[in-house]
């Protein structure tokens, strides 16, 4: 036993698979006990049942699978355009230094803006609708990105650059064909990270002067008191964190087979 | 007339917080004829890498200039290709689109740039291994590539530093032949950095020696060996007397160097 606990030791792919499950099974073998065995009381904490029964319910009459469709929407509306402006904006920040010396003080000085304080102004600009909610998770996740990008373009080697000199290339080509490339799968990893944090974003846009998507239906449980779908809630969001988390690390790694063995 | 002239080419490194200005290269000039194969011998930090970067155009010199069939040296540029001590192919191209990447630079077709590069994969004895990635393939592997990816770009010049530095005793002795063969057959111009003697003496029709920091040529030997040369050579009572010569100018410099140290 003690041998599985070597520093950096790798654990076999079975095991590793059942220490997974095994993790969300005590979870939920917990949350059983405290509701089932009436140690919280289900007015704040609905059971396992409960919950699905709830979540049922939410599908089925209060079209729940419209709610999701809205919130990934905006996810993904508010990501893409976060990442249209902050992945070219980072390449040319970690290529030339004096676009980084131009930019860098006031990104990481709006990086530090929590995105959630702007809502108010937002509605005063934007009014309650979609663009205000998709511009809530741009100005959340813009900032990060264009730093993190920034920082992995101008991380890499520099022999590479010059070796690329060497052979010819001029500017554009060292740009287009050696930084590009070489960051790019930490970029899809950066956004990857990111994407994680517009989910919180959004459901903090929802929270505030929505009518529509999870966050909504979260604050809309909250008047009734219905824990079930509020838990059921967190959970689809949870849920697709977990698929978009995957599917991004299968594209990565399908898209970029060379830096696999990093 | 030269193929390469160094005139008085210099380089002090400025000052930065808490250290002097480091002069790495005194004053030096070298004539490099056509289908000359020099080596520039010396101490670790004696500044025969700075020398060869400068010819490179990757660090401007201090003083002096540097002139190529005449021309003025200004910036790195294909006319000068490059091999690195450190591996330095682009992970994300397979072995044959390395090859391919100065020719692609400079605009050629792509059937063009396909026969040419394996032509010279093919005389770096990598023939079969064109759509293989760099982390596929050994150190050895590697630098042969880096070496037919400089070649495929014909270049004027051939500047190797240390390029079998990082490989293996007997690897080592197997490219240095590799290289002897392929100079033996088109006589590039090469200069090529080393601070083994043995690897200096047998590829040399010159071998440079410079001396402790700061760096400067101290003598300039002509190494008189008939070609086609084989690895057998190296146990040639000529071959042992150059070595002898070679030994006791080294040794004097590595020993002033580490008593700078000191």
């Amino acid at each position: 036993m003690p041998s599985l606990f070597t520093p950096l030791k790798p654990v076999a792919p079975t095991l590793r698979t059942v220490l997974a499950v095994a993790c969300f099974a005590l979870f939920f073998l917990g949350w059983g006990v405290a509701t089932y065995g009436g140690f919280v009381k289900p007015l704040f904490l609905a059971s396992p049942g409960d919950t699905l029964v709830a979540g049922v319910a939410l599908f089925r009459e209060f079209g729940f699978a419209e709610d999701i469709a809205v919130t990934v929407w905006r996810v993904f509306a508010g990501f893409a355009m976060a990442a249209a402006v902050a992945v070219p904006l980072g390449i040319l920040m970690g290529a030339f230094k004096p676009v980084e010396a131009f930019f860098e003080g006031f990104v990481s000085f709006a990086r530090y803006l929590p995105a959630s304080a702007f809502i108010p102004l937002l509605i005063l600009w934007a009014g309650v609708g979609e663009f205000q909610k998709i511009l809530v998770i741009f100005i959340g996740s813009v900032f990060q990105l264009i730093i993190m990008v920034a920082v992995i373009v101008a991380g890499i080697r520099t022999d590479l650059v010059e070796a690329a000199y060497t052979l010819g290339a001029k500017r554009k080509g060292v740009v287009l064909r050696v930084l590009l490339p070489a960051s790019a799968p930490q970029i899809f990893e950066a956004l990857r990270l990111v994407l994680g944090w517009a989910w919180t974003y959004v459901i903090v846009a929802e929270l505030v002067g929505a009518s529509r998507g999870i966050g909504h239906m979260i604050i809309d449980a909250q008047r009734f008191l219905d824990t079930g779908q509020m838990i059921f809630g967190i959970f689809v969001i949870g849920l697709i964190g977990l698929i978009t988390d995957f599917l991004f690390q299968a594209v990565n790694a399908r898209l970029f087979p060379w830096a696999r063995s990093r | 007339m030269s193929k390469l002239s160094i005139r008085g080419v210099e380089k002090t490194f400025p000052a930065r917080r808490g250290t002097a200005a480091t002069r790495a290269l005194e004053p030096t000039s070298l004539e490099v004829a056509d289908n000359d194969f020099i080596t520039i011998l010396g101490p670790s930090g004696c500044g025969k890498s700075t020398l060869l970067r400068v010819v490179a155009g990757l660090e401007t010199p201090s003083g002096g200039e540097v002139l190529l069939d005449g021309q003025g040296v200004a910036g790195p540029g294909p006319d000068r290709g490059m091999v690195f001590q450190s591996y330095t192919l682009f992970p994300w191209l397979s072995v044959r689109d390395n090859v391919c990447f100065g020719l692609r630079e400079r605009g050629m077709a792509r059937a063009e740039q396909l026969a040419i590069a394996d032509r010279f994969l093919a005389q770096v004895g990598l023939k079969g291994f064109e759509n293989h990635f760099p982390a596929q393939l050994s150190g050895g592997m590697q630098q042969r590539t880096a070496l037919a990816r400089a070649l495929a770009n014909d270049p004027k010049i051939l500047l190797l530093d240390e390029p079998f530095g990082a490989l293996d005793h007997q690897t080592r002795e197997l490219m240095q032949e590799l290289l002897l063969g392929i100079w033996e057959a088109d006589r590039k111009t090469v200069l090529f950095v080393t601070h083994d003697i043995d690897e200096a003496i047998f590829m040399a029709s010159r071998v440079v020696v410079m001396s402790a920091r700061p760096g400067r040529i101290k003598c300039d030997i002509a190494i008189d060996l008939p070609h086609p040369r084989s690895y057998k050579i190296k146990t040639t009572p000529a071959f042992a007397a150059y070595k002898e010569r070679l030994t006791e100018e080294i040794r004097v410099e590595t020993i002033k160097t580490l008593s700078m140290e000191a």
